[in-house]
């Protein structure tokens, strides 16, 4: 094949003091023009760096030291440095992760594409203003944009902004690495469909690089996944989303949360994926692997073809195991709740003054949190979905009393949470935890684990002894599954799953009764959520927990809640049952969120805009069934069938 | 009973070993943490960080030998109690006894003979002649001057061969070590000579035998000869200079001590309690940094001067009105030094009071107080020792400055900053005074040129980026 991205046995390698680390062993992919590749993989397998070795832009102290490349022909591992520069941005171009690091900050939009354009296609002056003007086009952006900088564009607008410089150079190949894991779903879904389209349209050939199965699903025709530096599967995408082979891949599959999982434990992947260099005998599943027998320790196996373009690294493809047995999945029942509320939220308002001047004067006020009202029985859980910045997290930061909340009401139990001052402040505490997203920022670096666990204990229940408090840190450790040697370690021995881990057991270690859980998973590889979202439903039938759940990935609030409330805006905008919202959105905004989900097929075509209204509904601009009304009043939370909704086509 | 000498304990050596004891205490801390001791193992792991660390062991050392100060007891009288004399000496002052003592009239050359000056002699027949004298002491051994360059060589070679004895004596007994602790001679042979793990402190080996040889070629010569010359009033250049990097040392320290809880506690606390605690440090150090510092220097070192000489019945020696000098010298650069790293902590600080494990902590109902001390210090530690170190070769140079200008230490104090200044005046003469410069120029140098490479090692280690390596 001469025309097509071809890699053959790629192998990058680190030279770290006399160790070689090898974190791209061994890849060989091949693209057609017109065609998608997906290059799936959870965090560290080596996906993005074999991005990069096919650019040549590999970072110091990495060195491609095996495999070719060859773009339609050229082999581009050979090329000199200088006609390289050509190929980049030029022919093969990239897309990366943050816009806001891949746009110059302190150049307007035109001024980036303009450089692409004078340096691959020679085009200056008026040419060049004509081909801005039809390149933001195509992205989807309005032209009066090119003069704006980075800093005043939304993130989804940033993507397009990048993805139209790198479209200047008429590339041939387009390598995305992971173009909208920063984004919205809604945004994801605009972005993917723009990709799609560019990509038909221009014949162009994609390398997508993800993490997440439903975005592959969508986007790909063919999809290779890898595991610690090599691929282990390599199939058109309908037969691998139909009949998955290796038993890492059935297991990402059996791993997902899903509406029809509710009830059931989730399947899991034991440990995570091997630390870079570690030294690998034979396959390098097989700790994981729940199909392991001894030929996996002894011999790392081939890529054997299972069929025509059904390639698989996996001895099952030429040997039968002896004795299988599959393991159903055990079903546990759900915990029930009880009926009387344990948190009552009544008008919440969280209002930040927007100060100016000399003697601060408060001008206005962003209002972060809008006058929310919920309740939270025990043993419940109750998920908060929405956009970035709709105010999930600040709302449950006003609810701990983190943030001094502007008016409305909090009860937890039968005491007023607003009320209450010092000492009694101290105490309600220890009734209501919270675990953050990001568990690498969640851990102070400079505390052993055991501290880290028993500074709770001591700040709130300083009547317990210091042995007691050593039991109890041991006690919590193995709730959440970890050894109790972890106390005497610092967070940096951990990976990302057991600093999750970690830090549930610290909101733990005070008995709380209620848990709010600010995007626990979303840093997390999909093996590893799986994980903690089955430990999260332990935790909550043997404690009787209830979890306020703040999460923008809709699968998992399927799986896990009992009850949604949609926020846009500061505002709750529809609430109820997870399985009836789920199944029937009434509002327009959540049916654009479920629309939005990957994994269902691209979405024709939502109505784009990313202003909001001041006045009225303020979806009402984004609203494909906007009234004259929503324009002019912003509708109150009402009773509506099972549930309550906010929207004037109700009620 | 009564000792032959009385300890006095000025307040620059109070607050010296103050230091020593708080850096005692750190790399006991350090020590006992195993996440503390990686950046300063990665440090160990630098070669020219370990030579340089070596220089300034060296410098420390002899710092701290110099501020070991007594009273030495005058000549016993019978019948009377014993009497401690009025000046101050150290243990420096002990061990260099023959530099301190042998003064010669005014200046002379380095491993001169003569004066730098012409004088009236007497000849042993009666004569007067116009011409210069011999030294008293400098190279007064010598019977005929034509043995000088002879001598000065085979000295050099003695001393030189003392020097690499001791360090050849010390590769020996560490190779022993080596050896006892069950590793055959060969083994232990290779790893001090190859080892890729032992490249940084067979670096700092090297360097250390380097400095034996070089002090017991000086020490050779330094007994008989003016190696550095004489200054005006005829003391030995290369005793001012030793005695000059206590004051050096004092002045980059000492400031740090002062500096540090000013900028820790108001820039820690600018960051985390924010709005008008924020405001008002802001303010603060906004309009001190807008004060020109020599000026504010000048102003409060005059004031300083004042008080000491209306005060004089209450400093019983010379050394302690000097003495007091210097720390309000300390005092005073301390105090208008602080705000670069109040600022830097302010910035780390409002960082740090956003991520969530402080956000835990509060959710916990953790004291402020506690925060700032569980949470937040150690996690700006590493800024602060990385501007601490940094800083220091800065005041050292400051030091030099300021006593230049007039505004410094005491000018009967032996600092560098004074010996430039007293060279100042006889760069201009004909033929030229060079070596009181060249001598306080190549002493700051070694200190400064090892303090900045050893804090870019520390920099370099304590750099986050360098774990991810």
């Amino acid at each position: 094949m001469t025309s097509g991205l071809l890699l053959r046995d790629l192998r990058v390698e680190i030279a770290a003091g006399d160790r070689r680390l090898m974190p791209v062993d061994g890849v060989s992919l091949e693209i057609g023009p017109h065609e998608c590749v997906a290059l799936l993989g959870e965090s560290g397998c080596g996906k993005s760096l074999t991005a990069l070795a096919l650019m040549r832009l590999l970072p110091d102290g990495l060195a491609i030291t095996g495999g070719e490349a060859r773009l339609d022909g050229t082999d581009l591992f050979a090329l000199p440095e200088r006609a390289m520069q050509t190929v980049r941005g030029g022919r093969l171009a990239m897309v990366f992760q943050e816009p806001m690091l891949s746009l110059n900050p302190v150049l307007t939009v035109a001024r980036q594409i303009a450089e692409a354009l004078a340096v691959h296609r020679g085009m200056r002056g008026g040419a060049a203003k004509a081909e801005i003007e039809r390149l933001l086009l195509a992205v989807g952006l309005p032209a009066e944009l090119a003069a704006s900088y980075p800093f005043q564009l939304s993130g989804g607008q940033r993507q397009r902004a990048l993805i139209a410089t790198m479209l200047a150079g008429e590339p041939r190949f387009l390598i995305a690495d992971e173009p909208t894991t920063a984004l919205d779903v809604t945004v994801q879904a605009q972005i993917l469909r723009l990709l799609k389209q560019l990509q038909a349209e221009r014949g162009m050939g994609l390398l997508l690089i993800t993490h997440d199965l439903d975005v592959a699903r969508d986007m790909a025709d063919r999809v290779a996944i890898m595991y610690a530096g090599e691929v282990v599967e390599w199939a058109a995408r309908d037969v691998l989303y139909g009949r998955p082979f290796h038993p890492y891949t059935q297991k990402l599959f059996s791993v997902l949360p899903s509406t029809q999982r509710r009830g059931e434990r989730l399947d899991h992947i034991p440990g995570s994926v091997p630390p870079l260099g570690t030294a690998f005998s034979g396959c390098r599943f097989q700790e994981r692997c729940p199909q392991v027998w001894a030929r996996c320790q002894q011999e790392a196996p081939g890529l054997y073809e299972l069929q025509a373009g059904h390639r698989v690294r996996c001895h099952l493809a030429v040997e039968d195991r002896p004795g299988v047995a599959q393991a159903k999945p055990s079903i546990v029942a759900g915990a029930t709740a009880d009926r009387a509320p344990l948190l009552q939220v009544r008008g919440l308002a969280l209002h930040f003054p927007i100060r100016r001047g000399l003697f601060r004067r408060s001008v206005g006020a962003v209002k972060a949190v809008d006058g929310v009202s919920l309740e939270l029985r025990a043993g419940e859980t109750l998920a908060l979905v929405g956009e970035s910045g709709c105010g999930k997290s600040t709302l449950a930061r006003g609810i701990l009393r983190l943030i001094e909340p502007t008016a409305g009401s909090v009860r937890l139990g039968d005491e007023e949470v607003g009320r209450l001052s010092g000492e009694a402040l101290r105490k309600k505490r220890a009734e209501m935890q919270i675990v953050f997203q990001d568990p690498f920022a969640s851990l102070n670096p400079r505390m052993r684990v055991g501290e880290v666990l028993e500074e709770g204990l001591q700040a709130l229940r300083p009547e317990v002894g210091k042995a007691e408090r050593k039991e109890r840190v041991a006690r919590l450790l193995e709730q959440v599954g970890l050894d109790a040697s972890a106390a005497l370690r610092y967070p940096h021995a951990f990976s990302g799953g057991q600093r999750q881990r970690i830090a549930i057991a610290r909101a733990l270690a005070v008995a709380p009764k209620l848990l709010i859980c600010d995007e626990p998973t979303s840093a997390l590889d999909v093996s590893v959520q799986a994980q903690i979202l089955n430990l999260l439903k332990d935790l909550q039938r043997e404690h009787g927990l209830a979890y306020l759940f703040i999460s923008h990935n809709l699968a998992v609030v399927a799986y896990l809640a009992h009850r949604v409330a949609v926020m846009y805006r500061g505002r709750i905008v529809e609430e109820g049952e997870a399985a009836s919202v789920m199944a029937r959105p009434l509002h327009p905004y959540t049916r654009l969120l479920l629309a939005s989900a990957p994994g269902q097929g691209l979405p024709r075509d939502a109505v784009f805009s990313e202003r909001f209204a001041q006045v009225g509904c303020p979806f009402a601009p984004r609203c494909g069934e906007a009234k004259p009304i929503c324009a002019e009043r912003n509708p109150a939370l009402g009773e509506w069938q099972d549930r309550r909704v906010a929207c004037h086509l109700y009620g | 009973m009564s000792l032959p000498f009385q300890p006095e304990i000025l307040w620059s050596d109070a607050l010296l070993f103050v230091l020593l004891a708080a850096v005692s205490a750190f790399v006991l801390h350090v020590r006992r943490h195993e996440h503390l001791c990686v950046p300063w193992l990665r440090v160990a792991q630098s070669r020219i960080g370990m030579a340089a660390a070596v220089i300034l062991a060296v410098y420390a050392a002899i710092g701290v030998l110099d501020s070991l100060h007594f009273r030495p007891a005058l000549p016993a009288e019978a019948g009377q109690p014993l009497r401690y004399g009025n000046e101050v000496r150290s243990v420096l002052d002990v061990v260099a006894e023959p530099l301190r003592t042998r003064v010669e009239k005014t200046y002379s050359e380095p491993f001169a003979l003569h004066l730098y000056a012409k004088e009236n002699l007497t000849l042993a027949d009666g004569r007067q002649v116009r011409d210069y004298p011999r030294l008293k002491h400098g190279g007064a051994h010598l019977a005929d001057e034509r043995e000088r360059a002879g001598d000065i060589a085979r000295r050099a070679i003695v001393g030189g061969l003392w020097g690499a004895g001791l360090a050849f004596g010390l590769w020996l007994l560490l190779g022993l070590s080596q050896v006892r602790r069950g590793r055959g001679v060969a083994t232990a042979t290779a790893r001090m000579l190859h080892a890729q793990e032992w490249a940084a402190w067979r670096t700092a080996l090297i360097a250390l035998s380097l400095l034996l040889v070089l002090g017991g070629v000086l020490v050779q010569l330094a007994g008989h000869y003016h190696i550095l010359g004489t200054d005006k009033v005829g003391q030995d250049v290369f005793y001012l200079s030793l005695k000059s990097i206590r004051t050096g040392l004092l002045i980059g320290t000492l400031t740090t001590l002062i500096m540090l809880p000013f900028a820790l506690f108001l820039g820690v606390a600018a960051g985390y309690y924010g709005g008008r605690v924020d405001d008002l440090i802001q303010y603060v150090y906004t309009t001190l940094n807008s004060i020109p510092g020599v000026l504010l220097i000048a102003a409060a070192v005059l004031v300083a001067q004042v008080y000491i000489e209306t005060h004089a019945e209450l400093f019983d020696t010379a050394a302690a009105r000097s003495d007091l000098r210097l720390v309000f010298l300390c005092a005073i650069l301390g105090v208008t030094s602080w705000t670069g790293l109040a600022r830097l902590l302010r910035g780390e600080t409002l960082k740090l009071r956003e991520l969530e494990y402080i956000q835990a902590a509060r959710a916990f109902g953790v004291t402020h107080l506690r925060i700032l001390s569980r949470h937040i210090l150690p996690n700006v530690g590493h800024l602060v020792l990385i501007t601490v170190v940094i800083d220091f070769s800065g005041l050292v140079l400051a030091e030099a400055v300021l006593s230049y200008v007039g505004v410094g230490v005491d000018p009967a104090m032996a600092s560098w900053g004074n010996m430039i200044n007293g060279a100042r005046l006889e760069l201009a003469r004909e033929p030229m005074v060079w070596w009181q410069l060249a001598a306080a120029f190549l002493f700051m140098f070694v200190l400064v040129l090892s303090a900045n490479l050893f804090a870019d090692s520390v920099r370099e280690a304590f750099d986050p980026r360098a774990e991810q390596r």
